[in-house]
């Protein structure tokens, strides 16, 4: 079975319409990434400290009534539902209790407010504000190191002009999810973050088969163009770019539809990576040599 | 067959048994008694805080504050020793968080007060003395590196001390470790009364006993009015029914008298008169002279007993003890008087320690955890499964097996090293269901390329793996570097990911190079397949 066969795509042709697509996406992953920075977005309380608990109750529970419950008492609180059953996702901040007294001060209004509708402690998670300076340092750190190994790596295999390619393509499929994640101002969180450095590994795979045809056709092909060459070796080699990613895509597509609350967004994140991942490594990736290299000759001749 | 073909068919088979021998502990609800009397492995695969429930600490240990008790412990026993020197002193003092300032009356005194302090604590610097008003005040000075180093034990103290607590209050598999320069990491598995166990770990546990002075009202003491050398302090009693708190202040010697240090032994009992928890503490032999003297000297006054600056109680001393035991009274449940047992034998922490982080997880939320996760496995494997079937017919079904072969493998490696599965730890292996398949992917397409030029199935099967394996190679490394990176800056759940993420990619390297090729070369080789399904 084949679902394409031989193709014969203009890719490269069509990058001025990829770039602007691709310089889009890059302009709000950056504002994304600038509001992290600032500490304006939403950002989970492992990064900025505060206190998560969810809670299962033995009957319905309002969310009005316990926002209002809570603030009776004090405390300003972010709720969420949690499907399956009665369960409530309730976020505190920064506040001027002590670390370690929030959860037993919710826990207190809960009890005290509700007194027929009992509760368990299904998980939560106190964090100290120094906690998450030091991991937000950390992970800056675990992306950039991650990031340099990456374009040192294909530098070596292949060629410096093709490291950086590859690594603004892997940049670029980085502010994708960050972009993604902010307009739908989901939670940026160390999962989320996980997910991102899976991505900037996974896409490159993508790049990588890309590359390799590329580098085999430039070998046995002097006479050509580079857009004619690699726009051959990009269609060679399509069908394995998408059967790649469609295998990887179902594998998180079951993540995201099954796995559970807890994993879910993370799974979200995967999947928007494989998809932005794919696409950059055909249309980001290899045009930008393209353009690289035809300047690089322009300017000797 | 050929030598090379039933080698690689022999590997596959031994680390197949060896993942099946590694697993079946996990897997099996009971293992056969023969079972336990062998070498073989009888761990489960560990799971992480996420999966099973418990929970995991950060504590930062007030290192300061072991610096500065230090210091005050110096002082004490310097004012003790100019005393049996006979050598007049104004006072002797901490000064800041690293000196300690004596005021002597006279010039005099000062050369012989040096000689004392120099020899008694060569440790110290000694500063050159200076004029004050009339008085001489000569200061030691704590350097920067003794400084260090009182901090840096001060956490090591501590780590021992919560372990010991840890270890007498009965957890499995607790880890306790060191963390960066101050911090300690506790991670409890599956504990039932996480806010018990955290008091347990979190108190201090610095036991003193003061006399308390009976020539000041305590009602109308307060704490500017206290005459020099007292201190005020309260007896915190909650009522067991209506949970109201009250306060009863005493007003108390400064002078520590006797400290926990100086216990050997601490237990939880039942009064049989009132049916109250107590604790019966003994002392050791220094201990036991000192509460002798301390109570034939004071018969009648009452003796303060201290616990991180809260009174328990203060009985009367009704007569000399001596024999070196004693009990703490107090209003508390038989839970609390085993823990305050439990917190004295283990002995105090040398400076309070403040809880960074907190995350509980409930043992349902973790159950709940484990079910999503393999519904998600298994409805992964079953569309890679199905659409590899489809798509490339029986070298799908061949990729299969290789993808089965590393799930397996996987699961059996981290079982061996004993590594930690998280959630996302099982989502990086439905993750690597999906990349399993790729490098198959990789080499199919390579195959057909090459059947399509007109190639022998086995010269296309060969050219096939021989031309994808650098392009496989290279992205199973950049998969490998950002893992690599995610393990050495990650914590908890976020490692276990790249545990399984990196191990995966390794494992699919062989699998997908050796494993699936194993099978093409066995229909192959004999020449019995003329045409290749794919």
């Amino acid at each position: 079975m084949e679902f394409i066969g031989k193709t014969k795509i203009d890719f490269i042709g069509k990058r001025k319409i990829s770039f602007i697509i691709s310089a889009v996406i890059s302009v709000v992953g950056f504002i994304a990434i600038a509001q992290i920075v600032l500490g304006t977005a939403n950002l989970g309380t492992d990064f900025t400290g505060g206190t998560v608990l969810q809670l299962k109750f033995a009957k319905q529970m309002e969310m009005q009534a316990a926002r209002q419950a809570l603030s009776r008492n004090g405390i300003t609180a972010d709720l969420q539902q949690v499907s399956g059953g009665n369960q409530l996702l309730i976020k505190v901040g920064k506040t001027n209790l002590a670390l370690g007294k929030v959860a037993g001060a919710v826990e207190e209004v809960f009890r005290k407010e509700f007194p027929s509708n009992s509760f368990t402690v299904e998980s939560s998670s106190e964090i100290g504000p120094s906690i998450g300076d030091k991991l937000r340092k950390d992970t800056l750190i675990a992306v950039l190191i991650s990031m340099v190994g990456i374009i040192l790596y294909i530098a070596w295999r292949f060629d410096f002009k093709f490291g950086v390619a590859a690594a603004i393509a892997t940049f670029h499929d980085v502010l994708a999810i960050f972009a993604v994640f902010f307009l739908l101002n989901k939670e940026v969180n160390l999962l989320l973050i996980t997910a991102v450095l899976t991505i900037a590994g996974y896409s490159l795979t993508d790049t990588v088969v890309v590359f390799d045809r590329i580098r085999e056709n430039l070998h046995k092909n002097m006479k050509d163009s580079l857009p004619t060459i690699f726009n051959f070796s990009i269609n060679e080699v399509l069908s394995r770019t998408i059967i790649t990613a469609l295998t990887t895509l179902l594998a998180a597509l079951s993540l995201f539809l099954f796995g559970g609350d807890v994993i879910h967004d993370f799974a979200f994140a995967l999947v928007v990576g494989i998809l932005v991942g794919t696409y950059s490594s055909v249309f980001v990736a290899s045009p930008l040599v393209v353009v690289w290299e035809n300047r690089a000759k322009r300017r000797t001749a | 067959m050929s030598k090379g073909l039933t080698w690689r068919i022999c590997l596959i088979l031994a680390f197949l048994l060896i993942s099946a021998i590694y697993l079946t502990p996990t897997l099996a609800s009971k293992l056969p008694s023969w079972w336990d009397t062998t070498f073989l492995p009888k761990d489960k695969i560990h799971l992480g805080l996420d999966l099973q429930g418990g929970i995991h600490l950060v504590l930062e240990v007030e290192t300061q504050k072991a610096v500065e008790g230090q210091l005050d412990i110096i002082a004490t026993d310097l004012e003790d020793t100019l005393n049996s020197k006979s050598i007049r002193y104004k006072n002797v003092s901490r000064l800041g968080s690293d000196r300690i300032s004596v005021v002597l009356y006279d010039k005099g005194s000062v050369e012989a007060a040096q000689k004392l302090m120099k020899d008694k604590y060569p440790r110290l610097k000694l500063e050159a003395p200076f004029d004050e008003g009339g008085y001489q005040n000569l200061q030691l000075r704590m350097a920067e590196s003794e400084i260090q180093n009182v901090k840096d034990k001060s956490v090591q103290q501590a780590l021992e001390t919560i372990r010991n607590r840890i270890d007498q209050f009965g957890v499995s598999e607790p880890v306790i470790q060191r963390e960066g320069i101050r911090n300690i990491v506790v991670q409890l598995p599956g504990i039932k009364d996480p806010k018990r166990a955290i008091e347990l770990i979190g108190k201090t546990a610095r036991l003193e006993f003061k006399l308390v002075d009976e020539d000041v009202n305590p009602a109308t003491a307060t704490a500017g009015s206290l005459p020099e050398g007292d201190e005020l302090q309260m007896e915190k009693r909650t009522d067991p029914d209506t949970g109201v708190v009250s306060e009863t202040p005493y007003v108390l010697k400064k002078k520590t008298l006797i400290t926990g240090d100086l216990l050997t032994d601490a237990q939880m009992r039942i009064d049989s008169q009132y049916n109250q928890p107590y604790v019966a503490i003994e002392f050791n032999s220094v201990g036991a002279r000192l509460f002798d003297q301390v109570t034939a000297a004071n018969v009648g006054k009452r003796f303060a007993i201290v616990l991180d600056n809260n009174v328990y109680s203060a009985p009367v001393i009704r007569e000399r003890i001596s024999g070196g035991s004693a009990q703490i009274t107090g209003s508390f449940t038989e839970k609390e008087a085993s823990d305050l047992a439990i917190v004295l034998r283990a002995g105090a922490l040398p400076a309070p320690v403040k809880i960074i982080q907190n995350l509980t997880v409930g043992p349902s939320l973790g159950q709940d955890s484990i079910h999503k996760g393999l519904i998600a496995g298994l409805v992964g494997v079953l569309l890679v499964v199905i659409f590899m079937a489809v798509y490339y017919k029986l070298s799908g079904m061949v990729a299969n097996l290789g993808m089965v072969l590393n799930v397996v493998f996987l699961m059996g490696a981290l079982s061996a090293l004993g590594a930690t599965l998280t959630l996302p730890g099982i989502a990086a292996i439905v993750l690597l269901i999906g990349m399993s398949v790729d490098a198959n992917v990789l080499i199919f397409e390579r195959i057909r390329e090459e059947l399509h030029l007109g190639k022998t199935p086995r010269a296309a099967l060969d050219a096939g793996y021989d031309k994808a394996f650098l392009t496989i190679m290279d992205s199973h490394v950049t998969t490998l570097i950002t893992a690599a990176v995610l393990f050495q800056f990650g914590t908890g759940p976020v490692k276990g990911f790249a545990v399984s993420l990196s191990l995966g990619v390794i494992i699919n390297l062989f699998t997908s190079l050796v494993g699936t090729k194993v099978v093409f070369d066995y229909f192959l080789g004999r020449g019995r397949a003329t045409k290749i399904s794919i």
